[in-house]
């Protein structure tokens, strides 16, 4: 071992830190540590999954098993709710577990990101690195724990007697948006955190009621009329719209549900990420 | 003083001042937001933890710092490791800094000492080929035994900072920031540990050492910074130093100024 290292990334590093009130990092420099970094997205999320399943008697199986019993859970409500009307309940209990999935995903990367700027007290305070990678690594572990979910959900077509058609394949473009938009989410749930300790108290409720107003448990021109018109303020309603029309029934959803998709996506992220980068610099002082 | 002719220091502070804006309550939360926002009063609380520092750290140096508790001694070195911003001032460093600060490594007490190790290295932007060269010898160095492979809730708290103590040095720094290490561990560890840093110091890296232990700043260091309250009250040979500190803290605040000495 030598004093001097070859590696001139750092030893070439000089870094210079002056103030900046709430003002927001300068962003090339900012996005390129990111980047250098990404092996920690990928290694923090694999070890929290390995963590979080050492202490249970099913282990990985219950990504698969938790999101099974929800949706027969639901349905059974759901059923009871109509009265029995069973007129399409195959279609009904297919688009109940695409819907479903998917919206659990999102909540998952919500309710992670939230806590993991926070959950990551010692690594703060001990290291100086770009924070965006705490929340970026809480939508990685949800996508996983999704994915298993995705894989249960072809036989389930199949059995219910769904076709396989092309344009399946598109959803995939919607669970892109979704991921960007759970993103988002993240970002700000994880900034209102360190502010405020009880928004992780307060988020399984917000999850509750986005699922019912989303078109998850009810079709989406299932919507009374005299809301229909507000539905696109929902920023899920077109997200799961346009994922489920596409993976249950092989239906291009309407221009105006990808422009809504889209635009809703693209917000949350700018918002999000804004939010979080003007405000990470605090997070040492409020933790 | 040992300079490496890089040329410049290797740490300069200009005139840095860190203020930290605090709540009144343990955890901040919606409520007594809410309850606070009735009652007219105002969350947070103004702690001027480093005011008008400036001081410059030559390439190779060891410099101690001194000073009572809550002389902002472990705020000045988060602001130095680009953790904390400074609210006032400019901070320069050239090189890479490694810190051990109190609280050492470890952020998830779920996983085991080397997931951590990992974690943390990346985190600082190594590569994972760099932490693997870097894995064992850390693990030797703490002699953690198979340990390593264990989830941290079961280590000791001296197993939990010899590992902290271990990669901060193994990281190879050019600038290494260590903030009360050598509390870590027992006697023969302390020894190793000082042994350690005696030979990361002929290597002619940068090192700050914040230390209660006034006989390990005299033995490693050639220059020491005293803190009061967040000012820099005197900068000089450790011996120079540690006598007006001592003295300071026999005859107390009031009684004393710098022309005394």
């Amino acid at each position: 071992m030598t004093g001097t290292r070859l590696d001139e990334d750092f030893t070439s590093s000089v870094h210079v830190y002056e103030p900046h009130r709430s003002g927001l990092p300068r962003l090339r420099p900012y996005v390129r540590e990111l980047w250098r970094r990404r092996e920690f997205i990928t290694e923090l999320s694999r070890s929290t999954m390995r963590a979080a399943h050492t202490n249970t008697v099913f282990g990985q199986l219950w990504l698969v098993l938790n999101p099974l019993l929800l949706a027969a859970v639901y349905y059974v409500l759901v059923t009871i709710l109509r009265g029995g009307a069973d007129d399409d309940a195959a279609e009904r209990f297919v688009h109940l577990c695409a819907g479903l999935f998917a919206f659990y995903f999102f909540a998952g990367a919500m309710q992670t990101g939230a806590s993991s700027v926070v959950g990551g007290g010692k690594l703060l305070l001990n290291l100086s690195f770009p924070r965006l990678l705490l929340p970026l690594s809480a939508v990685r572990t949800a996508f996983f724990r999704f994915l298993p979910t995705l894989i249960v959900y072809i036989p389930i077509h199949l059995a219910f007697g769904q076709p396989l058609n092309w344009e399946m394949s598109l959803g995939v473009a919607f669970l892109a948006m979704l991921t960007v938009f759970g993103a988002g989410m993240a970002m700000i749930f994880a900034t209102l955190q360190v502010y405020f300790r009880d928004t992780a108290s307060f988020l399984p409720y917000l999850v509750r009621i986005w699922l019912y107003l989303s078109p998850v448990l009810w079709f989406a021109e299932d919507a009374p009329d005299r809301f229909a018109d507000w539905m696109i303020i929902n920023p899920l309603f077109s997200l799961l719209g346009g994922w489920t029309d596409l993976l249950v029934r092989g239906e291009i959803p309407s221009a105006s549900l990808w422009i809504a998709a889209a635009a809703w996506s693209l917000a949350a992220f700018i918002v999000g990420s804004l939010l979080f980068m003007s405000r990470e610099r605090e997070f040492v002082v409020r933790l | 003083m040992a300079a490496n002719g890089s040329g410049g220091p290797a740490v300069r502070v200009e005139h840095v001042s860190v203020t930290y804006r605090t709540t009144f309550e343990r955890t901040p939360t919606f409520k007594s937001a809410v309850v606070r926002l009735g009652r007219g009063e105002r969350a947070v609380k103004v702690v001027k933890a480093v005011q008008d520092v400036s001081f410059d750290v030559d390439h190779g140096t060891t410099i101690g710092i001194i000073g009572a508790n809550g002389a902002g001694k472990s705020t000045l070195m988060r602001t130095i490791a680009g953790i904390l911003p400074p609210n006032e001032g400019r901070i320069e460093v050239h090189g890479r800094v490694s810190t051990l600060l109190a609280l050492g490594v470890g952020f998830n007490a779920m996983l085991s000492g080397r997931e951590n190790v990992v974690l943390g290295g990346l985190a600082a932007g190594l590569s994972r080929r760099e932490i693997q060269e870097r894995s064992e010898a850390i693990a030797d160095f703490a002699e953690l035994g198979e340990f390593i492979d264990m989830p941290m809730r079961t280590y000791s708290s001296g197993m939990f900072s010899r590992l902290a103590f271990s990669v901060a040095v193994h990281m190879e720094p050019d600038i290494l920031l260590i903030d009360e290490a050598l509390s870590a561990g027992d006697a023969r560890f302390k020894q190793k540990a000082a042994a350690k840093m005696r030979e990361l110091v002929t290597q002619a890296r940068t090192m700050f050492l914040v230390s209660h232990a006034m006989n390990s700043v005299k033995d490693l260091c050639k220059d020491v910074i005293w803190m009061h309250k967040g000012r820099l009250m005197m900068r000089g040979a450790p011996g120079d130093v540690i006598d007006a500190y001592t003295k300071f803290l026999r005859v107390g605040e009031d009684a004393f100024t710098l022309e005394d000495l």
